[in-house]
């Protein structure tokens, strides 16, 4: 299989591109809508050393979003803000899971978050994005390559972050067991589009972008294992669906109205 | 008076006085005082309320801008409202570990000044206590909140205490940056269309008297209290409130008129004469009003630290060194 190094390239074949860019927007929004709701939770934290430590993975983190919708960008998908802020919810390609609201209440009512949420999605998204990380260095994409690269310079402390969460919580008191335990199995219930490439995951394999689905998640329980003993027994469901095909829920268009208010009140504006 | 209980070694009075005097030929000839000195009662608590009311402001200053961090309209304007935000949870840990050194002798900590924050004794400076209703007030508060705060803790750079000082140091150089980011957020807007110039307009016009009311009352008597005459006494800050209000109004009145914009206030000019700003003073009874809690947004914010604490106690339980039983 030989590499694409430049946009020109790629562009030559459409099928490449397709699904090219498919695992693109996946990269890209997933980062988004994770850092999204990382912000959220910024003066909120358990403490304020948590707060600046979270705050600046969040930070990272919407830095990656921006290195994905650069990509898309060069390849003639729209500029980055549009990329981020104009694309209608069914549009988006994250994992639905990853869009969940952090927990009761809102952001400027009353915010009742949950840390156990949190610190159990973080931790699965993290785990999840050192494997793609690890396998997109060896895309036929160079552009990609050379991101993934990049990003994990930074990305493995943000995993060992909350790494240490996890492991902390998780031989502490007997609430905390409990409450990390019960967003585990929800975890289980509605995430398994963390690892899934949707509609055209085929196409990805096929062109060398980034590994197979099964390897992929092989890994990624590998190293879940390696911090969480006891997992659920169940393989992984998609209660509300697959972010990757587009199917997403009403918290993502909370989150999207936010993300994008400003924006919107006038696109063509410079700010 | 922020009291944090008794008077420590009141029983060698002599000894105290010799040691008072060492220690003020040390803090006159330039020298920093450490954590581990010895020091008057009076710098020690004045240094407390100064530095914990510093380091809580940083946090719940953070809250205003939190707003905006996921609405800024670019993602770039989101990295940089991000790092910036970020940047100020860092000044308020950075602060409160100082203070946490300090209160060490009366037995109190980190919980001690988060209890004081949501039972209201200990205040958070008048800006945080404001709505911010725009995406021109997040450039706002970068550019001429922080920018304000640049000119007062620029003030005490060379403060007498030591670790305070050196906080300082670093908190000004990022402070910078900040004002920076604020500065380019305006200016896009000054640039920008018809409605980003109003929205603008009157972010500035709302900001305009809790600006003023920033560097405090020019004297006890307009307010009842003030610490200055304390704080210049041991040398933890040199200019008065009064000279520091000038030099904002030195710095940034001619850049606000640059733009385009005005101040609400037909009064305000220079007076060649007496060498300074002549402006309308803000109500200082409402300045009390809003640094006792009872602000525009005051409830809203002390709300919002309240959840935290108390929806995050099972981490911290679940954080505590466990308890050993045999």
């Amino acid at each position: 299989m030989k590499s694409f190094e430049t946009v020109e390239q790629a562009k030559q074949n459409p099928a490449y591109y397709e699904a090219l860019t498919e695992l693109l927007y996946q990269l890209a929004d997933d980062d988004f809508i994770i850092s999204f709701r990382g912000s959220e939770w910024l003066g909120l934290a358990p403490h304020i050393e948590e707060d600046v430590a979270f705050s600046s993975i969040t930070q990272n983190t919407m830095g990656h979003a921006f290195l994905y919708y650069q990509l898309l960008e060069d390849l003639g998908e729209g500029k980055v803000d549009a990329l981020a802020h104009e694309r209608a919810p069914e549009q988006r390609r994250n994992a639905s899971y990853f869009e969940k609201k952090n927990g009761e209440g809102s952001y400027y009512g009353e915010p009742w978050y949950d840390w156990a949420l949190t610190v159990v999605r973080q931790f699965l998204y993290e785990t999840m994005k050192k494997v793609k990380l690890e396998a997109a260095v060896k895309s036929s994409y160079e552009p990609l390559a050379n991101t993934a690269q990049k990003v994990l310079m930074e990305q493995p402390y943000h995993l060992a972050h909350w790494k240490m969460w996890m492991q902390q919580l998780l031989s502490s008191t007997e609430e905390a067991q409990e409450k990390i335990q019960a967003r585990l199995e929800e975890a289980w219930e509605e995430g398994k589009d963390i690892y899934d490439l949707g509609p055209k995951a085929q196409d990805i394999v096929h062109h060398q972008l980034i590994s197979g689905e099964s390897e992929l998640k092989q890994r990624w329980l590998q190293e879940v294992q390696a911090t969480i003993k006891d997992l659920p027994a169940d393989s992984l469901g998609d209660k509300f669906g697959s972010g990757r095909s587009g199917e997403h829920t009403a918290d993502l268009d909370q989150a999207l109205q936010t993300l994008a208010e400003v924006y919107d009140s006038d696109r063509y504006a410079v700010w | 008076m922020y009291n944090y209980g008794g008077t420590l070694a009141a029983d060698n009075v002599d000894e105290d006085k010799e040691k008072y005097a060492r220690f003020m030929e040390r803090v006159e000839a330039g020298e920093k005082i450490e954590a581990d000195d010895w020091m008057p009662d009076e710098y020690r608590q004045t240094l407390i309320k100064l530095i914990s009311m510093h380091g809580i402001s940083e946090i719940m200053g953070a809250l205003p801008e939190k707003e905006w961090v996921p609405k800024a309209p670019t993602v770039k304007r989101k990295l940089g409202i991000m790092a910036k935000v970020q940047d100020e949870m860092g000044h308020g840990q950075l602060l409160l570990r100082v203070a946490e050194d300090l209160m060490k002798p009366y037995g109190k900590n980190r919980e001690s000044l988060m209890e004081d924050l949501l039972n209201g004794d200990l205040k958070f400076h008048n800006v945080f206590h404001m709505p911010t209703r725009t995406w021109a007030d997040a450039g706002m508060v970068g550019w001429l909140v922080d920018g304000a705060a640049i000119i007062s803790q620029t003030n005490m750079l060379d403060a007498s205490y030591g670790p305070y000082q050196r906080a300082l140091k670093r908190i000004c150089q990022e402070e910078v940056f900040h004002a920076q980011h604020g500065e380019a957020i305006i200016m896009a807007l000054a640039e920008g269309t018809k409605e980003q110039r109003r929205i603008l307009q009157e972010s500035l016009n709302n900001w305009w008297p809790s600006l003023l009311m920033f560097f405090g009352p020019e004297s006890a008597s307009t307010t009842g209290s003030s610490k200055q005459e304390v704080t210049t006494k041991y040398r933890i800050r040199k200019s008065s409130n009064e000279e520091l209000r000038q030099a904002f109004l030195d710095k940034y009145l001619p850049r606000v008129f640059s733009l385009g914009l005005t101040v609400p206030d037909e009064t305000v000019h220079y007076d060649e004469e007496k060498q300074r700003w002549i402006y309308q003073q803000p109500d200082w009874n409402e300045f009390k009003q809003i640094i006792s809690n009872n602000g525009p947004r005051s409830k809203e914010r002390l709300r919002l630290r309240e959840i935290a604490y108390e929806n995050n106690r099972w981490v911290r339980q679940a954080l505590a060194p466990q308890v050993v039983v045999s």
